[in-house]
């Protein structure tokens, strides 16, 4: 069964929706249900950051073999990523309005989080400014592996270092680990592997498509 | 007999503040509907599912063709 991974992150995520909603979770001020978010907001953002990793990974690849199949793999890896980005953009951003009272503040974890979104953005545009196949694979490997290293700086890094309204905030950037009752970790792991999945499988779609595409041409 | 009573005092203090639960949406859970949710993302989260396993199908497809 070479679909077992598909079936198994349905499973996973249909019990992260119903343990999600229903199995207890601590009570605490401000955030209330909200802490449920955990379930769904952070994935977005573990899934983001596992397919970026990915996609540096086969730009780092592409530099040593010039295989072109490599360079269609990144960049399908970051065109997946920026939507799981955006969902997680959106989806803390709704969820501020309702607890801070704003949809954006200017948190670090935040603006973390959006000018890693711009750098990889920036990934985009320049290898659409780009004719030259060999070149453009090149150049955007190179500043892939710059981007990486952007995003562990603005979300690994700096929201460790300064204070944040953020849920976890002086630890782990998305959450506290002693927040986490074991509860709240039955659904969290799930979830996590789940929405990865998801991801992976999207991208994976992805890069299918534009090898079809690619092909063609 | 001071110190009794600081004792006494605080044990009653912190009995308050205990006593000032955090409101969850108990009651949501209580009149059933929360299950109604439930239900709706899981048929969503199924419908995507399909949805994507079809796409899946189709790219097989036209992979085997070329």
């Amino acid at each position: 069964m070479k679909n077992w991974w598909k079936i198994l992150a349905l499973l996973l995520l249909l019990f992260t929706v119903i343990g999600g909603f229903l199995i207890e979770v601590p009570n605490q001020v401000i955030l209330y249900e909200t802490i449920r978010n955990l379930y769904f907001h952070v994935p977005m953002w573990f899934s983001m950051i596992f397919l970026f990793l990915l996609s540096v990974i086969y730009s780092v690849k592409h530099l040593s073999s010039s295989n072109m199949e490599h360079d269609l793999i990144a960049k399908q890896m970051v065109n997946t990523g920026i939507v799981f980005g955006i969902l997680g953009l959106v989806t803390g951003s709704i969820w501020a309005k309702f607890t801070w009272g704003a949809y954006w503040t200017n948190d670090i974890k935040l603006n973390g989080s959006a000018i890693t979104m711009l750098v990889y953005f920036a990934y985009l545009i320049l290898r659409s400014s780009m004719d030259e196949e060999q070149k453009r694979g090149r150049i955007a490997a190179v500043y892939n592996i710059f981007a990486f290293v952007m995003l562990i700086v603005f979300i690994g890094v700096l929201p460790r270092m300064y204070d944040s309204l953020h849920p976890g905030n002086g630890g782990n950037p998305a959450f506290d680990s002693y927040d986490l009752d074991s509860n709240m970790r039955l659904v969290f792991y799930p979830a996590v592997i789940g929405w990865i999945l998801l991801s992976l499988w999207i991208a994976n779609l992805n890069i299918r498509l534009n090898k079809l595409k690619d092909k063609e041409e | 007999m001071k110190n009794i009573l600081v004792i006494i005092l605080s044990v009653f203090a912190k009995l308050a503040i205990a006593q000032e639960s955090i409101e969850m949406a108990d009651r949501m859970r209580a009149d059933g509907k929360i299950y109604v949710v439930v239900a709706i993302v899981a048929t969503i989260l199924i419908g995507l599912f399909i949805y994507l396993f079809s796409i899946d199908r189709r790219l097989n497809k036209l992979e085997k063709n070329n």
